[in-house]
């Protein structure tokens, strides 16, 4: 192994939980280069980081939360949504970033994704889309491709998937980009500008899951997804979120589709009370009981 | 280097140039870094490490300009460059 | 108004509003709810309030929603409720158990009513005791405490924050419909005059700190998310470091500790209210509104000359075990009359271990007992 030195430490150590180092991703899965780009976002958006949480749910993604040097919370399957809403809310000066996966915020999380986009809530959301759920050996999830196969549609998938930046466009999001985890530079500029923007942000980021997905799928290797999206993805930045659902075989649609300017939760939220709310007096609260008693 | 005229800053340009460090035991021989190495300086070596990944091993390290896609690409956290610059001579 | 924006004085107000006052009054400054009969009325002061108090109030898009964003609130430093009753009791429960394991304080309110399922929606029971203390999967202790006054609710909302924050554990406050509706005198004390238990910090600084390092009392110090320790929460079984670790020995000291740290200190956190026990033949042992009830039988069958006595757990959870074996055997017989179908009846029998006979009075919920029934089971047991 000539010209290879090492003393056993790499730039990005002092940034993760290097005695958790290596991680429990399978060789060729893209998470840990997505993780890498998340962290590198995050100190370069200029954050304090003693500021950042990240929150995770279940699922391969979900385990990214245990690596990173930041206050980490690796909650129930679906729940990251609200629990970084209460996080955010209680202490508004938390930068509050989300890593899960397309199953995990999609599927169970599905309701708490779409409300907090109606919100506009001051999250950073960062979906892994490995079009299938990992962790558990490779089921249907709801951004499986029509005709793919899983071990929970051994038939190919003949449901209709989500398309992830539609659902959060149409459910209010403010900013939202597709990537991969190949596109590692763009990646990174646009995970800093989903940190800095103000309100509910979403980078969808499709990665390769070679044991599971891929191997069903005819793409035997990280590698081999790798080379997929090489070749079928088309960047588009501008493109109407309604029109990049992804297929087998077909062109991916990537870049950032939306990038608008509102009022976030904790704007409105703060133009609602600017006006101090304040009771009628010592016992306005017995008053206004026994009015509507 | 080979140059077809003296630049006027020669003895004054400094090249980037880069050496590659692996960390033996996080690599998963994924072969990411490669296949995308745009100058194509590394290869997997034959030998590999105690889980039975075949490791990146630089075959042409004069190529490597220190772009650091292999560190950006890598899942495992286990390469990254350094840059040494040169200096030039004509 | 005190200057923290808590009330003071006296008060004429129902169970939900005097939750809600108490909640304020010991610093809660995140609510997140879901509305629910009858505990719509907490949300909807707590809506009103919260801005007046400088806290947050977010009404969540559901029960599961208002569960996780109370453990986050918490995590980022605040003292968080929420409240809602059966069916909404029922989807918090995966992550009560979050709160558990995480080890994150909080109150959760359960203003009860008729079930199973939908039920009756604007009618009581209190069918929801055992699901308090065994409704999430695992192995684990929890705290729930049974008011029956509106003026109780005050306090032991009160306490029940105390409660989390020392033992880190959310804390169960299971009120029922006609606590919650029913309007009282409630005498809000300064807040100078409550007894505030604060959050135990780290003494450590960050690169020495591990988030799940017990003190003696087995409850780590807690971090907030934003000082700076870096640390990792996770529900998965994990070590002092917190890092999720998958063996046998990890599981064992974890959930060992979970359980004990409740155990071990009972006697500082249990409750009961006593009345004529010392020389009782028969004993009612009852909780909530219920208790109330019997307190009309127990004063006949007194004037009928019969020896009963009063046994009212304001805490249900941890049941109080040992002061219960101490009565069973000196007493003939317990009563206890419920509205269910038989639950904290079947830790009075265990509890009693044949020292004692023990006699349900079941009532399905919908309305309260019939009096008459409490007092007829006294007499019987009496002989």
């Amino acid at each position: 192994m000539s010209d290879i030195r090492s003393n056993g430490t790499h730039p990005m150590d002092h940034f993760l939980k290097a005695d958790r180092i290596p991680h429990i991703w399978c060789p060729g899965c893209g998470l840990g280069t997505v993780l890498g780009c998340m962290i590198k976002s995050i100190h370069k958006s200029g954050f304090p980081t003693d500021k950042v949480a990240v929150v995770s749910g279940i699922g391969c993604t979900g385990r990214g939360a245990g690596y990173v040097h930041f206050d980490s919370f690796h909650t129930t399957h679906g729940r990251a949504i609200p629990f970084a809403t209460g996080l955010k809310l209680a202490n508004p000066e938390l930068k509050v970033i989300v890593f899960s996966g397309d199953g995990d915020l999609t599927a169970i999380g599905g309701n708490h994704f779409i409300h907090a986009a109606r919100r506009n809530m001051d999250l950073t959301i960062f979906c892994v889309n490995n079009f299938n759920y990992g962790m558990t050996g490779g089921q249907l999830a709801p951004t499986t491709p029509v005709r793919a196969r899983t071990t929970t549609s051994p038939y190919g998938n003949f449901e209709p998937p989500f398309s992830i930046p539609r659902l959060a466009a149409a459910s209010g999001a403010v900013y939202v980009a597709r990537w991969t985890s190949l596109h590692v530079r763009r990646l990174e500029r646009s995970m800093v500008e989903a940190i800095n923007k103000p309100g509910f942000s979403v980078v969808e980021v499709l990665a390769p899951c070679p044991t599971l997905f891929g191997a069903m799928n005819k793409l035997r290797s990280g590698l081999e997804q790798l080379n997929y999206y090489r070749k079928n993805c088309v960047i588009e930045h501008g493109a109407d979120p309604n029109e990049v659902d992804i297929e087998l075989g077909a062109p991916i649609i990537v870049g950032k589709f939306v990038d608008i300017d509102k009022p976030s939760y904790l704007q409105l939220r703060g133009e609602a009370y600017a006006t101090p709310v304040l009771g009628a007096g010592g016992d306005s609260g017995g008053a206004r009981d026994q009015e509507r008693a | 280097m080979k140059l077809w005229r003296r630049p006027l800053d020669e003895g004054r340009l400094r090249l980037p140039h880069g050496e590659i460090r692996v960390i033996a035991e996080r690599c998963k021989g994924c072969g990411f870094c490669v296949e995308y190495c745009p100058r194509g300086v590394l290869e997997l070596s034959a030998e590999f490490n105690s889980k039975g990944y075949h490791l990146p091993i630089p075959r042409r390290i004069d190529l490597c300009t220190t772009c650091g896609l292999c560190e950006a690409l890598c899942p495992e956290f286990a390469i990254n460059c350094v840059s040494v610059t040169v200096e030039v001579h004509g | 108004m005190s200057s923290n924006g808590a009330l003071v004085g006296d008060f004429f107000m129902s169970g939900d509003i005097a939750c809600a006052e108490g909640a304020i009054s010991a610093g809660c400054r995140f609510f997140a709810g879901y509305p629910i009969t009858p505990a719509t009325e907490i949300a909807e002061r707590m809506a009103e309030r919260m801005p007046e108090v400088g806290g947050t109030f977010i009404q969540m898009e559901d029960e599961i929603a208002s569960m996780v964003a109370i453990l986050g609130a918490s995590w980022g430093g605040a003292k968080a409720m929420t409240a809602t009753s059966g069916p909404g009791f029922s989807l918090m429960m995966e992550n009560l158990g979050l709160g558990i394991m995480t080890e994150t304080p909080c109150v959760v309110v359960n203003v009860q009513r008729a079930g199973p399922s939908t039920g009756l929606p604007t009618m009581v029971a209190q069918g929801d005791m055992m699901q308090a203390r065994w409704g999430t999967h695992g192995s684990y202790e929890t705290i729930a405490l049974s008011p029956n006054s509106p003026q109780e609710l005050f306090y032991l909302t009160v306490r029940a924050f105390n409660l989390s924050e020392r033992y880190r554990v959310p804390v169960i406050i299971l009120s029922d419909e006609v606590v919650g509706h029913m309007t009282e005198k409630v005498t809000i004390p300064g807040p100078e005059k409550l007894e505030l238990w604060p959050r135990r910090k780290p003494l450590v600084p960050p690169e020495a700190y591990r988030p799940y390092d017990p003190d003696p009392d087995l409850v780590p110090p807690m971090a907030n998310a934003g000082d700076g320790y870096r640390m990792h929460v996770t529900g998965l079984t994990h070590d002092e470091r917190g890092y999720p670790t998958m063996t046998v020995e990890a599981q064992q000291r974890l959930v060992t500790r979970l359980v004990d740290k409740i155990r071990a200190n009972c006697d500082d956190i249990i409750q009961v209210e006593e009345d004529g026990i010392e020389d009782a033949d028969v004993v009612v042992c009852a909780y909530g509104i219920t208790a109330r009830v019997a307190l009309l039988p127990i004063q006949l069958a007194r004037e009928e000359g019969l020896r009963v006595g009063l046994l009212r757990l304001v805490t249900v959870w941890p049941f109080p075990e040992k002061r219960l074996r101490e009565i069973a055997k000196k007493v003939k017989a317990f009563v206890v009359p419920e509205l269910n179908a038989g639950q904290m009846v079947l830790e009075v029998e265990r509890c009693a271990a044949g020292d004692a006979r023990v006699v349900l009075v079941p009532h399905m919920g919908g309305g309260l007992h019939d009096p008459g029934d409490v007092l007829d089971a006294i007499r019987r047991e009496a002989r």
